[in-house]
């Protein structure tokens, strides 16, 4: 399956921090094909770091998308069967409208004069994209992390809009510790003197070591004690014993410094600060509190999956999703599968979510039948 | 009423032998009902009254697979625990809550059962009776805690931790005014209506 990212254009969208950003482009990317009622269009929304290239084999890089393990013929996200698309979200640096982008006003990247940006206004321009397709109403909204935020603000803000969610190894708020690994990135990228005060679009240097320190500490949060114990032990990395220096000594040290030097090769540091930031701001109840308030008038199914070993995104706000769900007696399927991937589990354990998801948007699209 | 499919032309043979108390609970359910299944595992009753009665149907299940299992076949089931699950629920949320040969298992069916009333309307509840003569006859002759085809677990790795008798139930129902609207007794996937407590062994009881 060969694909290639499209990019559609917006005049503006109105932000609720209250600014407006005019005008607005999305890169998105779409699989299989949109039936004859539109009743079978799937959209996937990705994590903090991930892009529109969901799927398939990119067509100028040749590589895979991010959950090509779950999107494909005969997957979870079966395209022989459904529609999907995946776009990049607001505030990106991968073809969507995001701090990198050139201001219209000024003709230079935004930098920092772009606009705090929320999940609920990157959920608000994946709206605009789906009207633009001409879909009423989605199938499923699914996705893993921040794209599980995403999933649940679109139950809560257009529940007509769509039938089910699958919110997967998420929270319905940051919490405390969420928060602060984020803070640790973003200080970290403007700690480093290169980041200069978000402007270094210009000189092309970007604040690489202070960008790939936060995806380090980012890597260790999606990892498990006991998988970083399977994968890397106490091995050393190419030597037979201590060097007695500060290179790198441990195969953890070069598989971090690995990640760190290819994601900045690949992501843009204003964004990492505007994502995060985003991610933090996010508080399904507006900080009420009243979860159930948000599912109101839910007729919207939900399949909410978490993880045994994710310690980032743990099972315990999962269950308190599910259970508020059963307050306003909401149609929620749930299950915390066992795994020792950690946050990672979504994307790379995903035999056992194969199941689940295959299942629960097979009886979801015989109930679209019916209706 | 129209007669649903027959519900052994929808449920595996082999979990109808295991499960005859399906037969008497599938019969009970109206169409369109709205129905919540304590201890649901692979979610097979749900899935039946789903397609076959048109039920809204609600699963709980504390077995992580077999959860699994229930949602890939589409029933909308969660994993947790039945004794702490359902406070979250509305009163009268459901039509029928449906507790399938669990009783036994359950920390504290006292509170389970008056639970099952507040969240439903009516209650289903079935269980395998430790009056039946072939457990009575195991215990009288073997001196050891009783295994037959009813009770098939040795001692120590049994699920079971309360054992009743159909006459147990009776008594419990009378003290704490849980209304009887209908029993039914099976042994094997038969009827019986003589000398339940001996020859019963499964009841199936319709509170509410």
């Amino acid at each position: 399956m060969i694909v290639e990212t499209k990019s559609a254009q917006f005049d503006s969208i109105a932000l609720e921090g209250g600014a407006t950003l005019t005008p607005v482009e999305v890169a998105y990317e779409t699989y299989g094909a949109l039936n004859h009622e539109r009743s079978n269009a799937i959209l996937i929304t990705h994590a903090f770091t991930g892009d529109a290239h969901a799927a398939g084999v990119a067509h100028d890089s040749g590589k895979p998308g991010w959950w090509d393990n779950m999107i494909g013929p005969g997957k979870a996200f079966d395209t022989d069967r459904y529609f999907v698309i995946c776009s990049n979200v607001l505030g990106g640096c991968r073809g969507t409208t995001g701090p990198a982008s050139l201001n219209p006003a000024t003709g230079k990247p935004y930098g920092m004069s772009f606009p705090v940006i929320t999940i609920r206004d990157m959920v608000r321009l994946q709206k605009m994209l789906i009207d633009r397709l001409g879909i009423a109403r989605l199938l499923c909204v699914a996705g893993g992390s921040m794209g599980g935020m995403q999933a649940l603000e679109w139950a809560s803000s257009y529940p007509e809009a769509v039938r089910c969610v699958i919110p997967i190894a998420t929270t319905w708020r940051h919490s405390a510790q969420q928060i602060a690994f984020n803070e640790v990135g973003r200080q970290s990228i403007m700690a480093d003197p290169d980041w200069n005060g978000g402007e270094y679009y210009e000189n092309n240097k970007p604040p690489a070591r202070g960008l790939a320190v936060a995806r380090m500490v980012g890597h260790i949060t999606y990892m498990s004690d006991e998988s970083m114990r399977e994968k890397f032990g106490r091995k050393l990395r190419e030597k037979e014993k201590f060097g007695f220096d500060f290179g790198v000594d441990f195969e953890v040290e070069s598989y971090l410094r690995y990640r760190g030097s290819q994601f900045v090769e690949r992501f843009d540091a204003n964004s990492y600060l505007y994502i995060t930031k985003a991610e933090d701001y996010f508080d399904l109840t507006n900080g009420t509190g009243r979860l159930a308030d948000a599912f109101r008038t839910v007729d919207t199914r939900f399949l909410v999956i978490s993880f045994t070993s994710d310690w980032l995104y743990p099972s315990y706000q999962s269950q308190e999703i599910v259970r508020v769900l059963r307050r306003v007696n909401g149609d929620v399927a749930y299950c915390d599968l066992q795994s020792n991937y950690g946050h990672d589990a979504f994307l790379v354990d995903v035999g056992e979510q194969t199941e689940l998801v295959r299942g629960f948007l097979d009886s979801t699209a015989r109930i679209a039948v019916a209706a | 009423m129209t007669d649903p499919a027959p519900i052994h032309q929808g449920i595996h043979p082999v979990t109808l032998t295991r499960r005859p108390d399906f037969y008497v609970i599938g019969e009970i359910i109206p169409p369109g009902s709205r129905v919540l299944d304590l201890g649901c595992g692979e979610g097979e009753l749900l899935a039946w009254l789903a397609e076959h009665k048109n039920v809204l149907a609600r699963g709980v299940e504390i077995n992580g697979a077999q959860v699994r299992k229930a949602i890939a076949k589409g029933v909308s089931a969660y994993q947790g625990d039945i004794d702490e699950g359902l406070a979250d629920y509305p009163d009268k949320a459901f039509d029928y809550v449906i507790l399938s040969q669990t009783l036994q298992e359950t920390r504290a069916p006292l509170q389970v059962l008056r639970e099952m009333l507040r969240v439903g309307r009516r209650a289903i509840v079935s269980f395998p009776n430790f009056g039946h003569w072939r457990v009575r006859a195991a215990m009288l002759f073997n001196g050891q805690a009783p295994k037959t085809d009813l009770f098939p677990y040795d001692w120590y790795n049994s699920p079971n931790i309360h054992f009743l008798s159909i006459n147990d139930f009776e008594d419990l129902c009378r003290e704490h005014g849980f209304p009887i609207e209908k029993r039914y007794f099976l042994a094997g996937s038969t009827r019986i209506t003589s000398f339940p407590n001996l020859l019963g062994q499964t009841a199936v009881f319709l509170l509410g």
